[in-house]
């Protein structure tokens, strides 16, 4: 006999439509600016840059209003809660940067339109609903918005065939693994009655059918689903060619907004359902990360085109972030937010720096070409030197003391090899991510020089992101705490 | 006890810690048309801070345990705090490196006229983090501060460095760095064996000191320090990266890199691996005991046959650094005297010998012995005071290295006899290749007429070289007030080994069970360990 559900609410009280306020305000702002721009063919699209990048700091604020409050709504398909806030925070924090570092990258290589900044919005949005989602539909939900935005993005120099050829692989493979996590869904709608994730576990809990093959064969396939969206290994193939072929601004969005976004709902998941299921998925998760490390990092090395470096890079990051995911209680949960917090700010630094390399359509992505850029170009040299050590791990950057969480969270619950395979990687690490730093600072250009395109924008965006780094590698404690006040609400 | 006290309102090693990053934001403040100025303020902030550090030493009391100490919280949620303190053995070693700090910013005025400004401050920035990594007694703090200090040394390395400076930087950088993250490994380990015996979450090492450790896993747990440590020092297997890295060098970075940061190694035994592990530590002594003595006669016999002058300075610091290792591992309190004096030696003989390669270097650019001969004629005050340099290191009585070996050998004799006499021959290779060296470069005729017209040492050099000098003698004739302020705290730390070896047996038999079950880990994971020593 399964529980009886209680009748669905779909009665929705004032503080419910309070607590999504965030969400109205920037369906809201992505709306006004796909609407903006067609009001002048000129300079419509500057009007939704600026519309977004507005609407974004209301879109914080009312996060900030919303503060605290823990509450289901819409019958148990959304929760807002201090974890879907942080989430929230970090998201629009992210989108934030990445209108910035869109704004000049844009207009120099001639992809300027309007619809650019509406898209990015609405994958926000997606990315968002992941947070926030108490549903597995919702998830998916969310996932499938977050996506299409970013399919379209990552097209978003028409003509270029390497673009093109980005969202073609992005959209297929994407839409393969959406098409897992759905059948997924589906298997443990079949075994437990409700894709509700509260319902699900309190099914698990209850039931001695917990185990059986139809809960586990769902939720094999609903985390590759997640494993394509983290790019874990082997479900990375797409990220390389992802990451090289969009625009670069793109690329900085994706990989700091989709990444915090998949492991928002793959640590509500696991913690909801993953917990209560007798055999351990640990174990597997092990070995995709112990592959996510290994292959993400080795592979980085062979990379001499820094966004595809970058997007190994970025694959072996999910591999750390699975430690978290993996040691899981709220040391461990707690870690993984951390994490993607100060990774984001990291790597969209990283590839945020990338957008100002090359003037005009030309695009100077090529570890080689680097040389003399420490000489000629000292402070944008000194902040991209600032993030590769911060993706590293070196102290006194964000980088160290997020691993240091992570790992502290692995040794804890007994996953000493795991943790030691991760150091190990991320010593193999140091070598790409010093590369560009030896090419900066102790070799001569090569060929013409580096030109370097200025934007006030991009400044103001890897200014934030460098003190995040920075500071929060030296005064981790505020960001921890509420890190770990988030992930309070995980718990049943 | 000596508590902690303040100046100009900052309590005192924190400002000694990070005044020089303060200075190094001074340096790179200063205008790119007036590049040159920044040699300047790099040497009034690096003398500065020598000043700052010498109440250090006046106001020091030789008692036992640890003084000035000072306590903030800074981690609450893992239970780290920014604590800070010295002891005899950092004591010696944090002056040690604000001199040589200074006397490396003097030493590159003319020969760093490339970015000064990025150098000079990377140099500052390395000397916050190697006196954060002497006084810091909380083991995240300690490990920040040891990683931090790969980066200014690898730009050091790679920028102003030779002609192979980029493979030499990216070496020390992932050897260091693979060293420490098993280190990282096992300070998380030790932190949940601290939880689990206590219910204390705490990195604070004097926590540490009172936590029996499992016999079980102290093998592990030593291991990975111990390799840490002995890639810095670095110990025979180990060395690889630190002739590379020395010869590629910079003359300030080569100072810094013998004269402190190989001792970051030996102090790291001394003050981790050996006290928190000690029943491990002696169950491997003979291990220790065995390379150290085959690091002493190896680098000797390689330093020997070295046809570059400063590869045969970084070679004799492996011999050097045996030694060091040697006096510490006899555990008593000839042994240890003799080994921290030994680092402080060290680091001003060899600290010295860069220096004196450097000003030849910089007239003649070339480090070859065979394209020298008869210096002496051309240089005279210059061969002298590579005379007395070279028989300090040699330890000539008379000289501060004499005090050092002699009190090492005692020590070891009366611990481990048959490793204090293959040892002792170490002391005779050092004389043939050094004297052998000597007599090349500074004797005969004069065979290369380049070298006829090279300059004498100049005022600026002096003012490097004198107080080396000085130290030299003072040490080698009157190190009593060295010593009495160090020796409780040797004392100390050789009492607390013995304490904690016994602490932990008795808690392991009192447990009735092996303490191993309380483990933070599956027996898996070290052999996971074991196999990823490098």
């Amino acid at each position: 006999m399964r529980p009886a559900l209680p009748p669905l609410q779909f009665i929705m009280s004032s503080t419910d439509a309070m607590s999504l306020l965030p969400v109205w305000v920037l369906t809201g702002v992505a709306l006004l600016a796909l609407t903006v721009d067609l009001f002048s063919r000129k300079r419509g699209a500057m009007w939704s840059a600026w519309v977004s990048l507005i609407g974004l700091f209301a879109t914080g604020l009312a996060i900030w209003q919303v503060r605290g409050l823990d509450r289901t709504v819409f019958a148990g398909m959304v929760r807002v809660d201090p974890f879907s806030q942080f989430f929230s925070a970090v998201i629009v924090g992210v989108t934030i940067v990445s209108v910035l570092f869109s704004w000049d990258y844009l207009k120099r290589t001639e992809i300027l339109r309007g619809e650019y900044y509406a898209l990015m919005l609405f994958a926000a949005l997606g990315m968002i609903f992941m947070a926030q989602a108490n549903d597995l539909i919702m998830v998916f939900l969310g996932l499938e918005l977050m996506s299409l935005a970013l399919y379209v993005l990552a097209g978003f120099r028409l003509g270029r065939m390497e673009s093109t050829e980005a969202a073609m692989k992005y959209f297929l493979l994407g839409a393969f693994a959406s098409g897992f996590l759905l059948y997924g869904i589906a298997f443990l709608y079949g075994a437990t009655g409700s894709t509700n994730l509260e319902r699900i576990s309190g099914y698990l809990i209850e039931s001695p059918l917990a185990g059986s093959p139809l809960v586990l064969l769902g939720i094999a396939l609903a985390l590759v689903g997640f494993a394509f969206k983290i790019a874990a290994v082997p479900f990375h193939m797409w990220t390389p060619d992802a990451y090289e072929g969009a625009p670069t601004s793109v690329t900085a969005f994706m990989a700091a907004g989709s990444k915090a976004a998949a492991f928002a709902a793959l640590v509500r998941v696991s913690s909801m359902v993953l917990a209560h299921v007798p055999i351990t998925t640990a174990s597997v998760l092990e070995v995709v990360a112990i592959l996510t490390l290994v292959v993400g990092n080795v592979v980085a090395i062979l990379q001499s085109n820094l966004k595809r470096m970058l997007a190994y890079s970025s694959i072996a990051h999910a591999g750390y972030a699975l430690v978290g995911v993996i040691a899981g209680g709220p040391d461990g949960h707690a870690a993984v937010l951390f994490y993607m917090a100060t990774y984001a700010a990291m790597t969209l630094g990283a590839f945020g720096t990338l957008t100002l390399l090359g003037r005009g359509m030309d695009e100077r992505v090529d570890v080689r070409e680097l040389g003399g850029v420490g000489k000629r170009h000292p402070i944008l040299a000194a902040l991209f030197t600032l993030f590769m050590l911060g993706l590293a791990g070196i102290p006194p950057t964000a980088g160290f003391v997020g691993k240091l969480y992570l790992f502290r969270a692995g040794v804890e619950t007994h996953h000493v090899q795991l943790v030691i395979v991760a150091l190990l990687a991320s010593v193999v690490s140091v070598y790409y991510y010093l590369r560009p730093v030896v090419v900066m600072y102790m070799q001569e250009p090569s060929g013409s020089p580096v030109e370097v395109s200025r934007s006030g924008a991009a400044s103001v965006a890897l200014a934030i992101s460098a003190s995040i780094t920075l500071v929060v590698g030296v005064l981790p404690g505020g960001l921890a705490d509420s890190a770990l006040r988030s992930v309070l609400s995980l718990l049943p | 006890m000596n508590p902690a006290f303040s100046l100009f309102g900052i309590p005192y090693l924190s400002l000694l810690v990070f005044f020089p990053s303060v200075g190094a934001l001074g340096v790179l403040a200063v205008p790119k048309a007036r590049e040159r100025m920044a040699r300047t303020v790099a040497f009034v902030v690096a003398a500065l801070e020598f000043l700052l550090s010498i109440p250090l030493f006046t106001r020091f009391q030789p008692v036992a345990g640890m003084q000035i100490e000072e306590r903030t919280p800074w981690l609450t949620g893992i239970g780290s705090s920014y604590h800070l303190g010295v002891d005899g053995l950092s004591m010696l070693l944090v002056l040690l490196t604000t001199l040589l700090t200074a006397l490396s910013v003097l030493s590159s005025f003319s020969a760093v006229t490339e970015r000064p400004r990025a150098y000079y401050s990377l140099l500052l920035a390395l000397e916050t983090a190697m006196i954060g990594t002497f006084v810091a007694l909380d083991l995240v703090v300690f490990y920040i501060f040891w990683e931090a200090m790969l980066v200014p040394m690898y730009f050091l390395i790679g920028v102003w460095g030779g002609e192979r400076r980029i493979h030499a930087a990216i070496k020390f950088f992932l050897y260091t760095m693979a060293g420490s993250v098993l280190m990282l490994v096992a300070i998380l380990w030790t932190y949940f064996l601290h939880h689990s015996a206590t219910g204390v979450y705490s990195f604070d090492l004097l926590d540490w000191y009172r936590l029996p450790v499992p016999l079980g896993v102290q093998t592990w747990l030593f291991l990975a320090f111990a390799v840490a440590f002995a890639i810095k020092v670095p110990m025979f297997p180990f060395h690889t990266w630190l002739p590379l890295a020395h010869v590629e060098a910079p003359t300030a970075g080569s100072v810094i890199l013998a004269g402190v940061l190989l001792k970051m190694g030996t102090y790291g035994f001394l003050r981790f691996a050996i006290p928190l592990f000690p029943n491990a530590a002696l169950l491997w002594m003979p291990l220790l005991l065995g390379l150290a003595v085959v690091g002493i006669i190896y680098g000797a016999l390689v330093a020997w046959v070295q046809p570059d002058v400063k590869k045969l300075v970084a070679y004799s610091s492996v011999s050097h650094l045996g030694f060091v290792m040697l006096g510490m591992l006899a555990l008593n309190a000839e042994g240890l005297s003799g080994s921290l004096l030994q680092m402080i030696n060290h680091g001003i003989s060899t600290g010295a010998l860069f220096l004196l390669v450097g000003v030849l270097y910089e007239r003649r650019h070339t480090r070859l012995i065979s394209d020298y001969g008869g210096i002496w004629k051309v240089m005279p005050a210059f061969a002298v005071v590579f005379l007395i340099i070279m028989l300090s290191s040699i330890a000539l009585p008379g000289t501060n290295g004499f005090v050092g070996e002699f009190l090492i050998l005692l020590g070891a004799f009366r611990a481990h006899r048959v490793f204090a006499v293959i040892a002792s021959l170490g002391v005779i290779l050092s004389a043939v290749y050094m004297l052998f060296m000597f007599q090349r470069v500074m004797f005969g005729p004069v065979t290369h007429p380049e070298n006829d017209a090279l300059p004498d040492l100049r005022l600026r050099e002096w003012a490097v070289f004198v107080p080396l000098l000085i130290l030299v003698f003072w040490l080698g004739v009157y190190p009593a007030p060295f010593l009495a302020r160090v020796q409780p705290s040797l004392a100390e730390s050789a009492s607390l080994i013995e304490r904690r070896a016994l602490l932990c047996r008795t808690a392991e038999a009192r447990a009735g069970r092996p303490l191993s079950s309380l483990l933070p880990a599956t027996p898996a994971a070290p052999d996971t360990a074991a196999t990823r020593q490098p």
